[in-house]
C-alpha cells in the first residue's frame, strides 16, 4: 500500500468528552485505505463508538468535548465540515436499528436521507430500488420497517446509508440485536459490498471468530488507546496482550497456542485463525484416508 | 427420581384465538439443570417460557411449576419461585440507584432488614458493581446495566432464573461474569434457563438444548447430539463454534469419534497429532 493515499488517516487524536475526566480517545494514529475490512475489538468502554462517532464527524460537530489532532476522510478535515457533507462518504449503522428507523415504509426510511441531500423526487427511485436489492430488500418497499425482522431491519439501516453513496461504511455492532439468521444476512451483505464494490468497512464487534473471518485488518482498542493493529493473524497471535486487554481469540488460535504452552505440543507455524485454516493443517495429520 | 420443577404437559398457545406460537409440547425440568432454549425469532420459544413465570397462561394443555397448576396462580405468586431476567434491562429497572434495586425484591418478599442488606452486598460483591452502588440504573452503559437486571433478581433466590439473551451486547468480560453466575446459580441448587444465540454459551455452560421451531419443539438432547447433527442445527440456522464446527467436521470424515464442545476437550485429541501430552496435567 506504499504511495497509496489512505481514505482515512487519524491524526494524534485525542478527545475528551465534556465534563469527563480522563480522554475516551488517546492518540490515536491511523491509515485506513479504500477497500479495506477493518474490525473494531475491545471492551464496552474502550473507545470504539467514539472512534467512530469521529469517522463520521458526529465529534466534533454535534458531541460536545476537547477535540485535538485530526480526522480526514477522503481530504476532507472533518473539524471543518459539517456532519451533513461527511454524511455522503461516510455511512453509519448503529447496533439498534429502532434507533435509527423511524419512517411508516420501508421506501420512505431510504427517501429521507435522500431528501436531506437535495435529491430531486423523480431520481430517487431507482436509488431506492438499486439499494434495497444491493441488500436483498427487493419487494419490500411499501412494508413498515417494524413489521421487518432485526436481520431486515439491519440491512434496511445499510440501505439507507447506502443510497447516500458513501465510500466508508462505519457499522458499530450492527448485529448485536439480531438472531442468527439476522447476523449471517447482515455480514454477508456487509461483505459482498467489500468485495463487489470496494466498499470500506469499519465494524467495531465482539464475534472475533467471525471478525478473523470477514476482516483483512484489526484493530484492538483498549482504554481509549489503539494496542494492537494488524492482520488476524498478527493481531491473534498476541493472544497474551489480548488477553490482557480483556478480549478473547477465535477458539482455534486459542487451540494452538495452548497446545503449544500447556502440552508441550509442536505446532510448527503460525496460529490459525479460521477453521479451514485450523482443518488444512490438522486432517492430513490423522493417519490413513484422506477425503 | 426427584420432580421437575416444571412440567409442561400437552402445551398450546394461540394468540387472538388463531395465531398458534406454541404447538403441544410437553416438557420436563428438573432442579439443577441448566437448559439452553434455542430457536429462530417467532419460532415460539419466548412465548412457551413466559409460560413458566405465569406471564402467559396456555390455551390448551398446563403447565405445572413445582407441581402447581399456574393456571390459577398469579405472576406475583409465581414470581418468587421463577425469576425472568429480560433481554432488555429496561424493562424491569426502575429504583434510583443501583444499590436501591437490590433491595426492592428481597424486601418485597417480606425478609428482614438485615437479610435484605446482606443479599444486597452479595449481589454487589459477585456481580463486580462496587463502584456503581450509587449510580442511577439508567446512568449505567447497556451491558452493565444488564448486569444490574441479573442481579436484582439473584437476590430473590428464585428456584428457576430465566436468562433472556444473557450475554447478548456483553463484551468477554462480562460474558464471563454471566457464566460464572450461571454455574454458581446451579450450584447453589438453582434450575436456570437461557434463551440464547450464544454458540459458546450453549456449547460449554449449557448441559440440555430445547430447539423450537415453528411453534413446535423439535429436539430435546445435550449439545453433543444438536452439535454434532447438521441437518437439525442447519433447519433452525445455528452455527456451531468453531471448535465444534472443526471437530465436526473431521468427525464425518471418520477421524474422530465424536465433536469437541470447548477448546480444553480439544486439546487432549489433537496434542498427540503434534507430539504433545494428550492429558493435562499441570496448571
Amino acid at each position: 500500500m506504499s504511495g497509496e493515499k489512505p481514505i482515512l488517516e487519524i491524526k494524534d487524536l485525542t478527545f475528551t468528552y465534556a465534563g469527563a475526566e480522563t480522554p475516551a480517545l488517546k492518540n490515536i494514529n491511523l491509515q485506513i485505505f479504500e477497500g479495506e475490512y477493518v474490525a473494531l475489538l475491545g471492551l464496552n468502554g474502550s473507545g470504539k463508538t467514539t472512534l467512530q462517532l469521529c469517522i463520521n464527524a458526529v465529534i466534533p460537530h454535534m458531541i460536545m468535548g476537547d477535540m485535538e489532532g485530526s480526522v480526514t476522510v477522503q481530504d476532507l478535515d472533518t473539524a471543518e465540515y459539517p456532519t451533513r457533507e461527511l454524511a455522503k462518504i461516510v455511512g453509519v449503522v448503529f447496533d439498534n436499528p429502532e434507533f435509527q428507523l423511524s419512517q411508516m415504509s420501508v421506501a420512505e426510511e431510504i427517501a429521507l436521507g435522500l431528501e436531506n441531500l437535495g435529491v430531486a423526487v423523480e431520481e430517487m427511485n431507482p436509488i431506492i430500488h438499486e439499494v434495497l436489492d444491493i441488500v436483498g430488500l427487493s419487494g419490500l418497499g411499501d412494508r413498515s420497517p417494524f413489521e421487518l425482522s432485526g436481520g431486515q431491519q439491519q440491512r434496511l439501516s445499510i440501505a439507507a446509508a447506502l443510497a447516500m453513496r458513501p465510500q466508508i461504511l462505519v457499522m458499530d455492532e450492527p448485529t448485536s440485536n439480531v438472531d442468527p439468521i439476522g447476523k449471517e444476512e447482515v455480514f454477508a451483505v456487509a461483505a459482498k459490498l467489500n468485495r463487489e464494490r470496494k466498499m470500506t468497512v469499519i465494524m467495531a464487534e465482539h464475534e472475533v471468530e467471525v471478525m478473523a473471518a470477514y476482516a483483512n485488518r484489526i484493530i484492538v482498542m483498549d482504554h481509549g488507546e489503539v494496542i494492537l493493529n494488524g492482520t488476524p493473524t498478527e493481531v491473534f497471535s498476541q493472544l497474551d496482550v489480548l488477553e490482557k486487554a480483556g478480549l478473547r481469540v477465535p477458539q482455534v488460535t486459542e487451540m494452538a497456542y495452548r497446545l503449544e504452552h500447556e502440552r508441550s505440543a509442536h505446532w510448527n507455524g503460525v496460529y490459525p485463525v479460521t477453521t479451514e485454516e485450523a482443518f488444512q493443517r490438522i486432517a492430513p495429520l490423522f493417519g490413513g484416508k484422506h477425503d | 427420581m426427584t420432580n421437575p420443577v416444571i412440567e409442561c404437559q400437552n402445551v398450546w398457545h394461540i394468540y387472538g384465538g388463531s395465531v398458534t406460537a406454541v404447538q403441544d409440547v410437553n416438557l420436563k425440568i428438573f432442579p439443577g439443570e441448566i437448559i439452553g432454549i434455542i430457536g429462530q425469532n417467532g419460532s415460539g420459544k419466548t412465548t412457551l417460557v413466559k409460560h413458566f413465570n405465569g406471564l402467559l397462561k396456555p390455551t390448551k394443555g398446563k403447565v405445572l411449576v413445582n407441581g402447581r397448576d399456574t393456571g390459577p396462580m398469579r405472576v406475583q405468586e409465581l414470581s418468587a419461585s421463577v425469576g425472568y431476567v429480560f433481554q432488555n434491562p429496561n424493562h424491569q429497572l426502575f429504583a434510583r440507584t443501583v444499590e436501591a434495586e437490590l433491595e426492592f425484591g428481597p424486601r418485597n418478599l417480606g425478609l428482614p432488614e438485615d437479610e435484605v442488606i446482606d443479599r444486597r452486598e452479595k449481589a454487589i460483591e459477585f456481580f463486580g458493581l462496587e463502584p456503581l452502588r450509587h449510580s442511577h440504573p439508567y446512568r449505567i452503559g447497556f451491558p452493565l446495566r444488564k448486569l444490574v437486571g441479573m442481579a436484582s433478581v439473584y437476590t430473590m433466590r428464585p428456584a428457576v432464573f430465566i436468562l433472556d439473551e444473557p450475554t447478548t451486547g456483553q463484551d468477554n468480560v462480562t460474558t464471563r461474569i454471566v457464566y460464572r453466575l450461571i454455574h454458581r446459580l446451579r450450584d447453589e441448587g438453582s434450575t436456570v434457563l437461557c434463551v440464547a444465540h450464544d454458540m459458546i454459551l450453549l456449547a460449554e455452560v449449557v448441559e440440555r438444548m430445547v430447539v423450537m421451531r415453528d411453534s413446535l419443539l423439535i429436539a430435546d438432547a445435550r449439545p453433543r447430539e444438536v452439535f454434532s447433527d447438521r441437518a437439525l442445527m442447519g433447519s433452525t440456522h445455528l452455527l456451531p463454534p468453531q471448535i465444534t464446527e472443526l471437530t465436526l467436521r473431521l468427525k464425518e470424515q471418520g477421524k474422530l469419534p465424536q465433536v469437541s464442545l470447548s477448546v480444553s476437550e480439544s486439546l487432549d485429541v489433537f496434542a498427540p497429532l503434534f507430539g504433545g501430552k494428550s492429558e493435562g496435567g499441570q496448571a
